[in-house]
């Protein structure tokens, strides 16, 4: 080695504490909790303290208005098991949830290959038709029920003009009836969101693909099943897990249109919980107890998310 | 204006050592080049300068001062990046004056400042423009410029002419090397390309895994390059390597591999005396293998060899030859005429041999 | 598609589904709108065809104003969409920022649980989230939603922001470092400006969902006059069974008027938000 010597460096005096505290403050990790220390004293204090005093509150027979309950273990827990109209929520819940979504889906799908067509108009009809995702949801749901009102109705007046109906139709009259609008209208607010999101994914399906394949011979159905569907299907996928997450906790929609009745047939979650545990008779520990019994099915459905979101991740 | 200290500086990444135990001292108004293969620690070395990288252990001087801690704002450095980071949203006017603004230089200063960067490095025209409306070549002097107007104690360099394609970068390589001697700032300018190190730098240090290789100028790593890394990095085409037997005897030592024999000038052997009757890596620079297409006997400098492929490149000719442990490349006369088979003579020019221990990789000579 | 441009295969596959697709979902907009002007004579007689507007009045939308609270729910409702949009952006900013930028410990652990506290429901928590502001005393106050809005806001709009975060090139911060920029300065004068398209995003959607919040509301500001307008709206201008549906519909336009005006401006960031959503979680 040829390195001429160095002069070295007196071995310096100790940092002075200020500069020592200003060098850690500005190292990235402490930097890094500074800098998120705002939103998680926010979401600790208003997502995890009550989530930890939710589970407490359901193991209590806590009213409103009194400050305290009596522990009563999981004794709520288990009267909901025997309580008719629980049952009949959990069935309700999973119906919306579920029975829903292959319906948005489809039409979501379908809409977005339209709206990928070159046509005129295009940009204004995408956004008109994303409408229903953005309104607020409970005044939408305001417009629906004047749809399925029984006297005023214009789809019982349309059928009655053309002869199809008697006299005017009970939308929302009986249980059967009322999950069926309660889910078309659903359907009616879920639908755009898968189009646009589904949209999105089509717009980076590589133009080549599709001329590779028409000069490969494939037709439209080929193209779309070859071609299309593996580059959208990450996005459909977790759009998916989305709208079931959110649909199986909605709450405006049913409680707008039915608030869980005919005699309490089409509760969900949501509002069966805010009927026990706000509305009716205020007992907010069968109400804690009606949401968590929620949450088994919302930490699977996160779970199965997370993963695939990781797996989409590399 | 100020020198540079490395005082023993270590950077770790967790288990990775980055850079290892780096003593080097930059003087006044030196340009010197870091170079090495990728992931050598040159950039890294490069950004504990700069205060990117917390140094793991060790210390920084630039001038009379001690850096070490002391955040990248405050060490009055510029740095030219190897994406040049020209900022999007500003003009080639605000990118240049961003620096004097934030630390409150009158707008006059600024301005004549700003005028005169752009004058000497010919990009008064674009003041106004954003970064996308321009070329590589103009971002790459916006860049240049930005570091300019702050008139900092040291330059640094990243890489800067590597995103130029080659015509622009000879001649940018060029400029920069005017620019640096007009100015005379101290600049430490990182490259992994040995041509750009070779060419641009008053002192090159070579980098390999962490470790300074070699600290010197471009003559002598060519020509005593420490060790077999720094004698196989710098060159090209790189030096041949091959190993040999010592062997003394009528008062000469040769060196032997094969059919071939070589006699080790008398002004070397000295320092072989300790390897007789052991191998030793023998290493010869393409140039310094003279092919001859004449019949002539064997000489102590001379072997003969069988042609293996031939690339003319214009102002020379690669020629590949079978030798005793693979291929070695000559450099040739452009326009040899010669045909794979051929078996040519191969005159060495002994004086400019380079030996290396086999185990420590050290220069022997 | 590659081929079949032929007029009536188009008319067929795509004018055709896509009127369809058009009455569907926006008929209930329309109905709305029809209702909101249509005088109650007319409204309430079953003879006529309830899809046309022979003749209209502004008299809903006067009622709306004179006759109810509903310009005070206006009010709180903007007070709140604005109070927990600033809030939420602040925090998502600095946290987006650090999950994006920074390297520390646990980096990956948090974002995880960003991206879980953005898949746990109001619906989940808004029994014992009424406890706890009855319990910091800011029940029935702005505070009670300015505070308790960022939990979902926070968790969406840092995602969003650490992806854009992401893309703008680190050299250029420590570039600016070098220049002599602070690393506060380097954000506010480089990082900020290049990611305000992204910070326009989380914007508008934490406004959107600001409006549109509705069981909180009702849970935590449902009484007196503290009423946002969709609580108001279907709370008080329901009364019994006698449904007064032309102010019903008039205050259902008004207030899906901003959001819709909002969204419409900025159609493109938020379609932008919205895809980042779905596809990055």
């Amino acid at each position: 080695m040829t390195t001429t010597p160095v002069r070295t460096i007196a071995p310096g005096m100790p940092l002075p504490l200020r500069q020592r505290i200003r060098l850690w403050i500005e190292s990235e990790p402490v930097l890094a909790y500074l800098f998120m220390s705002p939103g998680w004293l926010i979401l600790l204090l208003f997502m995890s303290y009550p989530f930890f005093l939710g589970i407490w509150i359901s193991l209590t027979d806590r009213t409103v208005g009194l400050p305290t309950g009596e522990f009563v273990g999981l004794r709520n827990y288990r009267d909901l098991l025997r309580d008719g109209v629980f049952r009949l929520t959990v069935l309700n819940t999973f119906i919306y949830g579920f029975v829903t979504v292959p319906f948005k889906l489809l039409l979501g799908l379908l809409l977005a290959l339209l709206l990928n067509q070159a046509f005129r108009l295009r940009n204004v009809l995408r956004a008109a038709l994303l409408l229903p995702w953005i309104v607020p949801t409970a005044l939408s749901s305001l417009a629906w029920l004047m749809l399925y009102d029984p006297v005023l109705s214009p789809f019982s007046w349309l059928l009655k003009d053309w002869g199809v109906v008697e006299g005017s139709i009970a939308f929302l009259g009986s249980r059967v009836n009322a999950i069926v609008s309660l889910c078309v209208a659903n359907i009616w607010r879920g639908t755009p969101f898968f189009a646009v999101a589904i949209l999105a994914g089509l717009q980076a399906v590589p133009h080549e693909l599709h001329e590779a394949a028409a000069i490969e011979g494939a037709n439209a159905i080929q193209r779309f099943f070859a071609v299309t569907l593996p580059v959208i299907r990450g996005i459909v996928v977790i759009t998916t897990l989305f709208s079931i997450i959110w649909t199986f906790a909605d709450f405006q929609l049913v409680y707008v249109l039915t608030k869980g009745g005919p005699a309490n047939s089409t509760h969900i979650f949501g509002t069966f919980a805010w009927q026990e545990g706000i509305g009716g008779a205020g007992k907010l520990g069968m109400g804690a107890a009606v949401s968590l019994y929620m949450f088994p099915i919302l930490a699977a459905l996160s779970a199965i998310l997370l993963r695939y979101v990781r797996s989409q991740e590399t | 204006m100020a020198e540079v200290i490395y005082d023993h500086v270590t950077k770790r990444f967790d288990s990775v050592v980055a850079v290892n135990d780096l003593t080097l001292e930059v003087k006044d108004g030196e340009f010197l080049v870091l170079v090495g293969p990728s992931g050598c620690g040159k950039t890294t070395a490069l950004r504990c300068l700069a205060g990117l990288e917390e140094v793991t252990s060790g210390d920084i001087l630039i001038g009379d001062r001690v850096v070490t801690h002391i955040p990248p704002k405050d060490r009055d450095i510029a740095m030219v990046f190897q994406n040049y980071a020209l900022y999007p949203h500003m003009t080639v006017y605000d990118n240049m004056a961003f620096g004097l603004k934030l630390r409150k230089v009158p707008k006059q200063e600024i301005d004549r400042r700003v005028k005169e960067a752009a004058e000497i490095l010919g990009i008064q025209e674009l003041l106004n423009r954003k970064p996308r409306q321009l070329s590589g070549g103009q971002r790459q002097r916006v860049a240049l410029g930005r570091a300019i107007v702050r008139e900092p104690q040291v330059f640094l360099m990243d890489e800067p002419l590597s995103n130029l394609d080659a015509k622009l970068r000879v001649q940018t390589r060029g400029e920069l090397i005017k620019l640096q001697r007009r100015l005379g700032v101290t600049t430490i300018y990182v490259t992994h390309d040995q041509v750009e190190a070779m060419t641009m730098g008053h002192r090159i240090a070579v980098m390999n895994q962490g470790v300074l290789q070699q600290l010197d100028t471009p003559e002598n790593l060519y020509d005593r390059p420490a060790n077999l890394f720094v004698a196989t990095f710098i060159g090209s085409p790189a030096m041949n390597i091959f190993p040999v037997k010592v062997v003394s005897g009528d008062g000469a030592y040769r060196l032997i591999a094969g059919e071939v024999t070589l006699e080790v000038p008398p002004s070397h052997r000295s320092r072989l005396a300790d390897y007789v009757g052991r191998e030793v890596l023998l290493g010869i620079r393409p140039e310094d293998l003279e092919v001859a297409v004449s019949n002539e006997a064997q000489r102590g400098d001379t072997v003969r060899l069988p042609v293996e492929l031939i690339e003319p490149l214009g102002a020379e000719t690669l020629v590949h030859l079978r030798g005793p442990a693979g291929t070695l490349i000559a450099q040739g006369e452009p326009r040899i005429r010669l045909n794979p088979g051929d078996v040519v003579t191969v005159r060495v020019r002994t004086e400019h041999l380079h030996t290396f221990d086999p185990q420590t990789e050290a220069a022997i000579f | 598609m590659v081929g079949s441009n032929r007029l009536s295969s188009r008319i067929l596959f795509l004018y055709v589904p896509l009127a369809l697709f058009t009455i569907f979902l926006l008929f209930p907009f329309y109905w709305m709108l029809i209702i909101s002007l249509k005088p109650n004579s007319l409204l309430l007689n079953t003879k006529v065809n309830p899809l046309y507007l022979t003749e209209f009045t502004l008299r809903h939308y006067r009622y709306l104003f004179e006759n109810t609270e509903f310009p005070r729910w206006a009010w709180n409702t903007a007070v709140v969409t604005f109070g927990a949009t600033l809030l939420s952006l602040t925090c998502s900013i600095l946290m987006g920022y650090a999950l994006g930028r920074f390297r520390f410990r646990g980096g990956n652990l948090v974002g995880t649980a960003v991206f879980l506290a953005y898949l746990i429901p109001p619906t989940l928590l808004f029994i014992p989230l009424s406890q706890v502001v009855v319990r910091f005393g800011i029940y029935n106050q702005y505070w009670a939603l300015i505070l308790t809005y960022p939990t979902f806001l926070i968790p969406f709009a840092s995602w969003l922001l650490m992806g854009y975060f992401r893309t703008i090139p680190r050299e250029l911060e420590e570039c600016a470092m070098i220049d002599g920029a602070s690393r506060l300065q380097a954000m506010w004068r480089i990082v900020m400006p290049l990611a305000l398209p992204g910070v326009l995003s989380a914007a508008i959607f934490s406004f959107t969902l600001s409006w549109n919040e509705f069981l909180y509301a009702l849970v935590f500001m449902g009484s007196g006059q503290m009423k946002t307008i969709p609580v108001g709206t279907v709370n008080d201008l329901i009364r019994a069974d006698v449904f007064q549906w032309g102010p019903l519909m008039a205050a259902a336009v008004l207030g899906s008027v901003p959001v819709a005006i909002v969204y419409m401006f900025f159609v493109d960031h938020y379609v932008s938000g919205m895809t980042a959503g779905a596809v990055k979680g």
